[in-house]
């Protein structure tokens, strides 16, 4: 009862000078929406990395061939063989006991054609494993199967845009697609969905972009075009010898992820003189992103605690010179009745209004960040496309998440800082002398 | 029964280069229903001691017995309580809140208290009634004349019901009608049994109390119980000066 007539009284007087509070008010506002926002939008960032390393799988191992330095392949002997083969593969399955599944894959870059439409992509070879393992979702038709890749079969799944590009008026299911490299039709029998590019992994390959595949069954691949790929590039040809890009291997559970694939290195530890194989593990990768994740929220938080830490200096500032106007004010109630505590508790009312309106107009704030950036974004890809364009797929795609946690801690913060903040020039109220602070003009 | 009693009582500023010494050892008695003027030359103590008797400030050495409360020990929240439960104060420059308007000034000393009900807030509006602002009651201090503030503050100063009343020259901002209309409203509650001590240097004011207390350089110089006829006669000197009903009246359809 008493604290809601001293809470009246507060307000009261703080609406005597509408400007300065809303000033006041106005620094802690900006603290609590960064904290807000700032936590929302990295927040954002990191549930993106981590979609896109979960995309990897975090029960997969990733053994890549890498194109060796060119210091190790010997000079004279033309195109020296490189990477991951086949026995490998077959001694992986066969050894590695908590391996689940393995796919061999062979990627080789080619342009396909349908009529006179031409387009670049990627020729990947690999086992009907394949989909379930990198989660891609056949929106018609059928993903290669057992029999295709045992018979050998000339057919094809094309990713979505290579589809949309190759037929976009017609029905793609068994019309044949031309590799002229090759002179090699493929039967197509399957299309896949929209799939969102997923991370980069290590230095060994670049931002995963699924979208310009076309997938053959790996044993026709070896069988058509075998190990030997040629590619033109500035006018002369260049070699290369591979048997495999990668093997994906699939584990039970990723309790074992780390155990297997240190087993895996071991067992290709042949491969450490021409450094011509890397072993990824997105597990690690996500352990990674979460510590990134952890060590930006801290970053965040200083920043915000910096602000906040000047909303507060703001409101200390505003109180003192309010206890110095208000000098002959706190005489007359000291003379009167007031006690210490009194006063104490008006003027901390007094900074804790301040501070709790800034943290709850700044919370609102902090609610619109996700629609304010999506609406910024659009207004930003709509007018400049180009520039849209140029920025990385993370900040392209970013969503502002807000973290529940950071409205009660923003909340909470902005109240400890109008409390801290205002306690001493209350406490520096209730301490003058009445008889002087009467005297005061 | 005394409505306080001082012994010995000594106050002393202590400064950077000097002490001041104040009060170098008062003594008196006030009765209940005492009306007591000190008077005095500047300096010799007066606001000191009417500080002390207000229990705004602790005394350096002596005895301040309020009823039987030795007050000179107290501490400050104690203070604080005997202030607000038994002291009535009006200042020479009224001392009013300026954000508030008169019903609110008034209703300053129970709203510590924390019981502002119904009942005290009907005591209040009384109040004003009783010095002559029953119309004002929303007004701000800055909308009222020097006497009107004064009045509100006299007001304030009865919310409490306090054992005494304490004025430093709360008439000596106010012109000789308005001065009249104050000290006609102490007579009026000195009547009525309460207890009065103001500080006052004019004579025709200090004329009025029961008794005079005298100060020099910190010390009691003369203590004088004014003569009645004396006081009946400043009395109704003053009560010329008064406007009639009549007047009174004009001025409430003017305003
Ligand atoms: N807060 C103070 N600090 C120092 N000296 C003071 C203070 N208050 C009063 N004095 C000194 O004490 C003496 C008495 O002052 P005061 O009681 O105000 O006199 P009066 O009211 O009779 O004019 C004066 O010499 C004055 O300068
Ligand atoms: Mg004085």
């Amino acid at each position: 009862m008493l604290w809601m007539r001293t809470l009246t009284l507060g307000v009261k007087s703080l609406w005597l000078h509408p400007l300065r509070s809303l000033l006041t008010v106005l620094g802690i506002f900006i603290g609590v929406a960064s904290v807000i926002w700032l936590l929302a939008i990295s927040e954002g960032i990191s549930i993106e990395a981590r979609r896109q390393i979960e995309s990897l799988g975090a029960d997969t191992i990733m053994v890549r061939s890498v194109k060796p330095p060119s210091e190790k392949l010997s000079a004279n002997s033309g195109v020296t063989p490189y990477g991951l083969t086949r026995d490998e593969y077959d001694m992986l399955v066969e050894t590695v006991p908590t391996l689940k599944s393995a796919i061999p894959i062979r990627e080789i870059r080619r342009q396909f054609m349908y009529g006179d439409r031409l387009v670049d992509g990627r020729l990947v070879g690999c086992t009907p494993e394949y989909a379930e393992v990198t989660r891609l979702t056949v929106n018609s038709g059928h993903f290669i199967s057992d029999a295709e890749n045992f018979l050998r079969e000339n057919v094809c799944v094309l990713a979505a845009r290579v589809s949309d590009r190759l037929f976009p008026y017609e029905d793609p299911i068994g019309k044949h697609v031309y590799v002229p490299e090759h002179t090699d039709y493929y039967t197509v029998v399957g299309v896949l969905q929209h799939r969102n590019a997923s991370a980069a992994i290590g230095g060994s390959m670049d931002s995963q972009d699924f979208s310009n595949d076309i997938y053959i069954p790996i044993k026709t691949l070896q069988q058509r075009i075998g190990d030997t790929v040629t590619r033109r590039t500035g006018g002369s040809f260049e070699g290369e010898v591979l048997e495999l890009n990668q093997i994906t291997i699939r584990v039970g559970s990723t309790d074992v992820v780390k155990s297997t694939a240190a087993l895996v290195e071991n067992a290709l530890s042949s491969h450490d003189d021409m450094e011509d194989v890397a072993v990824v593990v997105p597990l690690e990768l996500l352990e990674q992103a979460e510590t990134t994740r952890l060590m930006f929220m801290v970053f965040m938080g200083l920043v915000a605690a910096i602000s906040l830490l000047v909303g507060g200096i703001g409101i200390m500032n505003i109180m003192l010179a309010t206890v110095t106007e208000r000098t002959r004010e706190i005489g007359i109630r000291r003379a009167l009745v007031a006690k210490q505590k009194d006063i104490v508790s008006q003027f901390l009312v007094e900074a804790a209004v301040l501070s709790v309106v800034g943290g709850i107009t700044g919370i609102l704030a902090g609610i619109f960040c996700r629609p304010a950036i999506v609406w910024a974004r659009n207004f930003v890809s709509a007018a400049y496309p180009d520039t849209m364009a140029a920025l990385p797929d993370v900040v392209r795609n970013v969503t502002p998440t807000i973290v529940p946690e950071s409205i009660p801690i923003a909340f909470g913060i902005s109240l400890f800082v109008g409390i801290i903040f205002g306690l001493f020039p209350a406490i520096r109220a209730a301490q003058m002398n009445p008889i002087e602070a009467l005297r005061h003009e | 029964m005394h409505a306080c009693s001082i012994r010995n009582l000594t106050k002393e500023y202590v400064l950077k280069s000097e002490t001041v010494r104040a009060l170098r050892g008062v003594s008196f008695d006030v009765p209940e229903g005492d009306y007591v003027a000190i008077m005095g030359p500047s300096g010799s103590g007066k606001s000191t001691l009417l500080n002390l008797l207000g229990c705004l400030d602790q005394p350096s050495s002596g005895e301040l017995l309020l009823g039987d409360d030795n007050v000179a020990t107290m501490s400050d929240d104690q203070l604080a309580e005997i202030r607000s439960r038994r002291i009535g104060f009006v200042f020479q420059s009224y001392n009013l809140i300026q954000q508030l308007t008169v019903v609110e000034n008034i209703q300053v000393p129970l709203y510590y208290q924390g019981k502002l009900g119904a009942k005290e807030r009907k005591r209040c509006t009384d109040l004003a009634a009783r010095v002559g602002l029953g119309n004002r009651l929303t007004h701000r201090p800055m909308q009222l004349s020097g006497g009107q503030q004064q009045r509100v503050a006299i007001a304030r100063s009865l919310v409490n019901d306090p054992y005494f009343i304490l004025a430093d020259e709360a008439t000596g901002n106010l012109d000789s009608k308005t001065t009249a209309e104050i000290l006609a409203l102490f007579d009026q509650l000195n009547n009525e049994g309460r207890t009065i001590i103001m500080v006052t240097h004019e004579d025709e004011v200090a004329q009025r109390a029961k008794r005079v207390v005298r100060l020099r350089d910190g010390l009691l110089q003369s203590d004088v119980t004014n003569d009645a006829e004396e006081r009946q006669r400043a009395a109704a000197r003053a009560l010329e000066l008064i406007p009639t009903e009549g007047a009174e009246a004009q001025e409430k359809v003017e305003a």
